[in-house]
C-alpha cells in the first residue's frame, strides 16, 4: 500500500501551481465551499430573463467609461476663456466644468468616444430597467418572496434617474443649464420651505459657483456607491430566492429547470456582456448623442427651444408643461401651483407602480411563496393596471415632448397639451378596459385551444355534404402549460353575525378588500380554466369535434 | 401554393400579411407622392409674367389690394421694402395658397430672380423701406463665429433651437429649420421679421452681428458641417436621442437577448 502512494505521489510531483494558489485562498476565504454550493446553481432560460443583464452590463459600462472621463473633467464653475480647437466657440466666456468638457470632445484622445458611450450606455441602462421592471411586473414575478428585490429594483430605477440627471448637468452646457434651471423652480414652489432648501443646494443664488462640484460629488460618489450597494444586494436576493420560471412540463413551484451556472451561463453571460458592450459601443461610434459643443455654455439668460431632460425625466417634463399655469396669491405669497403640482404628482407616478404588489398581494390574500410565473393574460386586473401604467406614462412623455410632436406632425401644441390633459386622466381608463378585455379574450381562446385544439385551416367535406374544419389537438405539453395557472376564488366578507348570533362590526377595510377581490377574480373577471371531467367529455368523441 | 394555404393557418400569418400590407401602402405612396411636384412646376410657368406691376396685379393683388394697400386678408405692404418681397417671394412663402394653415409655408419659388427684383422695384416704389442686402452683407468674410454663436444663443435659439433644427411656436405656428437656407433671406429675415418672427433692425443688430449670425449658422448647420459625433439624429436634443436609445439601444440588446436565448445549450445524448 505504502509504495503504490509514494509511487502515485512521486508520479503526481507537486500539484500545479493554479490548484496550490486555490488551495491558499480557500483556507483563508472558504471558496471550496462557496464554489461547491454556488457553481451549480441552476438558472432557467428565456430571453426575458436576460433584460436584468442589459442592466448590470450597461451599469458597469457605464462605471467604467465614467471612470476614464473623470480622469479628465474639472467640476468646477470658475470662468475661463476657450482655446480649444472647436472654432465657433473661440473666445467665449464658459465654465471650466464646460471647457473641460470640451476638451474631452475634440482634444482627449478617445474622448469623444467614451462621452458618448458613457450617455448611450445610461440611456440604454435606465430603459433596460423599465423593460426589466415591466417583465417583472407583468409575470407576478413580484410576489412572495421577492417583494423587497422588487423594491430594491424600483429604488435603481429611481436612484438612476437622478444619478442620470445630475450627470447630464455636469457639463454646464445651455441644455443642461436650462433643466437644472428648471428644477430649481420646481424646489422654489414648494410652500415656505422651498427658497432655503434652493439656497442651501445652490450655495446662495442660482446659478452660483458651487452647484457642478456638488452634482458632481453626488453623481460620481454617492448615488452610484448606493446603487452599487443595491445591484449586489439585488444579485444576492436572486441568488437566494432562485430564479423564478415559466410553467411547464417538469417544472413546479419547488424546481429550477435549466443550467448550471458554471460552466453554462457564466459562458453565456460573459458572452453577452461583451455583446451588450459591442453594441452600445457601436450605437456610440455611430449616433452623436448630447453635443454641447452645438449648445453652447451655460448662461441664466439664454435658452433654447427644444430643451428637454433624458428621456426617464421626459414624464416630469410632461407634467410641467401641460399643467396650467395657476398660481394663488395671498398676504403678498404666492403659491405656485402650476409647478408645485406636478413637483407632487412627480412622485405619486412612480410610487403608483412601487406599491402595486403590496396591494395585490392585500387583494389576493395569498401567503405563499410563488416561483412559477403567470403568462401576464392569466392575470387580467394586473395586466391592466401595469398597461394603464405604461400608458400614463407615455401620455406624460408625449406632453413633454409636445414641441416635437408639434413640430413633426404638424399640429398645434396647444392641441397637443390639451389632448394631454385631457389623455391623462381617461387614457389610463380606457388602456385599464381594453387591456382587461383583451386578456379575458385570450384567455377564452386559450380555453377553446384546450378543448377543441388549434384550428388546423384544413376543411373537410363529410360524406352527408357537412364541411367542418379539423382541429389538430394540442400536445401533453402545451395543455399542461395552457392549464398550469390556478385561479384565485373571490374573497368573501364572511358571516355577518358572530358565533352568538350577534351582529358583527365589519370594518370598511374588509368590505373594500372583498370588493377588489371580486373584481379581480369575479365571474366576470377570469375565464374558468378548462377542467379535467370538460376535456375528457370533449375529446371522448361522443359527436364532438 | 400547397406551402402557402398551409401556412395560411400559421401564429405568425397575421404579422406576416400586416408587414406586407405596409410595404404595399409604402411602397404605393412612394410611387405616386412625386407626381404633383411635376405639377406644380408647369403651373408656375404659366404665372411667370414679366413687369413687377403687371407680376403683382396677377400674384399679390388678390390680397394685399390692387395698390399694396391690403385687404382683409392680406397686409398692406407700403413701407415694407425691397428685403421683405425678395424672402418672402424668394423663399417661395408668396404668394401664399389661397387656404393656408396656421403659418404660410416655405415652398418652391415661381418667380425668376428677375421678376421678384421687378416686383420689389414696384413694392418699395409705394412707401421706402429696407433695401436688399448685397453679397458683402452676409458673406461669411470677416465675421466672427463664435460671437455669432453667443448672439444666436441669445436672440435666436429659444425659437429654432441650438443649432437652428427649427422649433414649435403656439396654435400650430412654427419658427422654421434654417438648414438649406440661403444667407440672403436669413438676412433679411432678420431685417424685416416675417409672420410671427420679430424684426431685428441694424438699431438692434447691427449689420456686423447679423454676419456673424450668418457665419455661425454656416458653421454648425451649412452642407459642410461635420458632425463630430456622427449621425445628429435630427438635432432635436434628447427627445430623438431617447427614441434612438429605445429602438436602436435597447431594441438591438434584446433582440440579441432573443437570439443568445435560442441558443441553449443542449444536454448530450450518448
Amino acid at each position: 500500500m505504502s509504495t503504490t502512494t509514494s509511487n502515485e505521489s512521486a508520479s503526481r510531483g507537486r500539484a500545479p501551481a493554479g490548484e496550490r494558489i486555490a488551495d491558499w485562498a480557500d483556507g483563508r476565504l472558504g471558496i471550496y465551499s462557496l464554489a461547491k454550493s454556488n457553481m451549480r446553481k441552476i438558472f432557467p432560460d428565456h430571453w426575458s430573463f436576460m433584460l436584468g443583464e442589459v442592466c448590470l452590463y450597461s451599469f458597469i459600462i457605464i462605471i467604467l467609461t465614467g471612470v476614464y472621463l473623470t480622469l479628465f473633467f474639472h467640476p468646477s464653475m470658475n470662468e475661463v476663456v476657450y482655446h480649444g480647437s472647436y472654432v465657433p466657440l473661440q473666445g467665449q466666456l464658459m465654465s471650466e466644468a464646460f471647457n473641460s468638457t470640451v476638451h474631452i470632445s475634440f482634444d482627449v484622445r478617445g474622448g469623444l468616444l467614451i462621452r458618448q458611450i458613457h450617455h448611450w450606455a445610461a440611456l440604454v441602462f435606465l430603459a433596460g430597467m423599465f423593460v426589466h421592471m415591466m417583465r417583472v411586473f407583468f409575470t407576478g414575478a413580484f410576489r412572495k418572496p421577492r417583494e423587497i428585490n422588487w423594491l430594491f429594483g424600483f429604488l435603481l430605477f429611481v436612484l438612476g434617474m437622478f444619478t442620470g440627471f445630475t450627470g447630464y448637468s455636469l457639463p454646464d452646457d445651455l441644455l443642461s443649464g436650462t433643466g437644472v434651471r428648471f428644477m430649481e423652480g420646481a424646489i422654489l414652489s414648494v410652500p415656505i420651505v422651498g427658497t432655503y432648501l434652493s439656497f442651501f443646494l445652490f450655495g446662495g443664488e442660482f446659478p452660483g459657483g458651487d452647484f457642478v462640484a456638488r452634482f458632481y460629488s453626488i453623481h460620481i460618489l454617492l448615488l452610484p456607491g448606493i446603487m452599487l450597494g443595491l445591484v449586489v444586494g439585488h444579485l444576492i436576493l436572486v441568488f437566494y430566492h432562485k430564479h423564478t420560471q415559466f410553467a411547464g412540463p417538469g417544472k413546479t413551484n419547488n424546481n429550477v429547470v435549466g443550467m448550471p451556472l458554471l460552466p453554462v451561463y457564466m459562458a453565456k453571460a460573459g458572452g453577452f456582456f461583451f455583446l451588450v458592450f459591442g453594441a452600445i459601443a457601436a450605437i456610440a461610434a455611430v449616433a452623436q448623442i448630447n453635443p454641447i459643443w452645438a449648445m453652447g455654455p451655460y448662461r441664466p439668460d439664454q435658452v433654447s427651444t427644444g430643451a428637454q431632460p433624458d428621456w426617464y425625466m421626459g414624464f416630469s417634463e410632461g407634467l410641467i408643461r401641460t399643467m396650467p399655469g395657476w398660481e394663488i396669491n395671498v398676504w403678498g405669497h404666492t403659491l405656485v401651483l402650476g409647478v408645485f403640482v406636478p413637483l407632487v404628482i412627480f412622485p405619486l407616478v412612480l410610487v403608483a407602480i412601487a406599491v402595486y404588489p403590496f396591494i395585490e398581494s392585500w387583494v389576493t390574500g395569498d401567503k405563499r411563496e410563488h416561483h412559477i410565473l403567470d403568462r401576464p393574460r392569466n392575470a387580467p386586473t394586473r395586466t391592466a393596471f401595469g398597461a394603464a401604467w405604461i400608458a400614463w406614462y407615455f401620455v406624460l412623455l408625449v406632453g413633454g415632448g409636445n414641441d416635437i410632436w408639434a413640430t413633426h406632425f404638424h399640429l398645434s401644441i396647444n392641441a397637443i397639451t390639451w389632448f394631454v390633459r385631457i389623455a391623462f386622466f381617461v387614457v389610463p381608463v380606457l388602456v385599464f378596459i381594453a387591456t382587461k378585455r383583451i386578456c379575458l379574450g385570450l384567455q377564452r381562446r386559450d380555453r377553446d385551444k384546450v378543448l377543441h385544439g388549434r384550428e388546423s385551416g384544413i376543411i373537410k367535406r363529410l360524406p352527408h355534404g357537412e364541411f367542418i374544419e379539423v382541429h389538430e389537438p394540442l400536445s401533453q405539453e402545451q395543455l399542461h402549460t395552457l392549464t398550469a395557472h390556478e385561479q384565485y376564488k373571490p374573497a368573501e366578507i364572511g358571516p355577518t353575525v358572530d358565533e352568538n348570533g350577534v351582529e358583527r362590526k365589519i370594518k370598511g377595510s374588509e368590505k373594500l378588500r372583498a370588493k377588489l377581490s371580486n373584481a379581480y377574480y369575479g365571474e366576470d373577471n377570469q375565464i374558468p380554466k378548462p377542467t379535467v371531467e370538460e376535456y375528457k367529455e370533449i375529446t371522448s368523441g361522443h359527436g364532438h369535434h | 401554393m400547397k406551402k402557402l394555404s398551409a401556412r395560411r393557418r400559421h401564429p405568425l400569418a397575421a404579422v406576416v400579411v400586416l408587414l406586407l400590407a405596409l410595404a404595399a401602402t409604402g411602397g404605393l405612396y412612394a410611387a405616386f407622392a412625386p407626381a404633383s411636384k411635376a405639377q406644380a412646376d408647369e403651373t408656375s410657368q404659366s404665372l411667370a409674367i414679366e413687369e413687377g406691376k403687371k407680376l403683382y396685379q396677377v400674384g399679390c393683388a388678390s390680397c394685399h389690394g390692387t395698390g399694396g394697400q391690403g385687404t382683409s386678408d392680406g397686409p398692406s405692404l407700403v413701407g415694407v421694402g425691397a428685403a421683405a418681397v425678395d424672402f418672402q417671394v424668394g423663399t417661395g412663402r408668396m404668394p401664399a395658397a389661397t387656404s393656408q394653415g396656421a403659418q404660410v409655408p416655405k415652398k418652391r419659388n415661381i418667380y425668376t430672380q428677375a421678376q421678384i427684383d421687378q416686383l420689389a422695384a414696384y413694392i418699395s416704389s409705394l412707401g421706402a423701406g429696407p433695401d436688399v442686402p448685397t453679397k458683402n452683407d452676409y458673406s461669411p468674410e470677416g465675421a466672427d463665429i463664435a460671437k455669432g454663436g453667443e448672439l444666436f444663443r441669445a436672440n435666436c435659439a429659444q425659437c429654432h433651437n441650438f443649432t437652428g433644427q427649427g422649433g414649435a411656436l403656439t396654435h400650430g405656428k412654427f419658427a422654421p429649420s434654417l438648414e438649406g437656407v440661403e444667407p440672403k433671406h436669413i438676412y433679411e429675415a432678420m431685417q424685416t421679421g416675417p409672420q410671427n418672427m420679430p424684426s431685428f433692425p441694424d438699431t438692434t443688430l447691427s449689420q456686423q452681428n447679423k454676419k456673424d449670425i450668418i457665419a455661425y449658422l454656416k458653421a454648425v448647420n451649412g452642407d459642410q458641417t461635420e458632425n463630430p459625433g456622427g449621425l445628429d439624429l435630427g438635432g432635436l436634443g434628447p427627445v430623438s436621442e431617447g427614441l434612438f436609445g429605445w429602438i436602436f439601444g435597447l431594441g438591438v440588446l434584446i433582440a440579441v437577448a432573443v437570439w443568445v436565448a435560442a441558443r441553449t445549450a443542449k444536454a448530450k445524448k450518448s
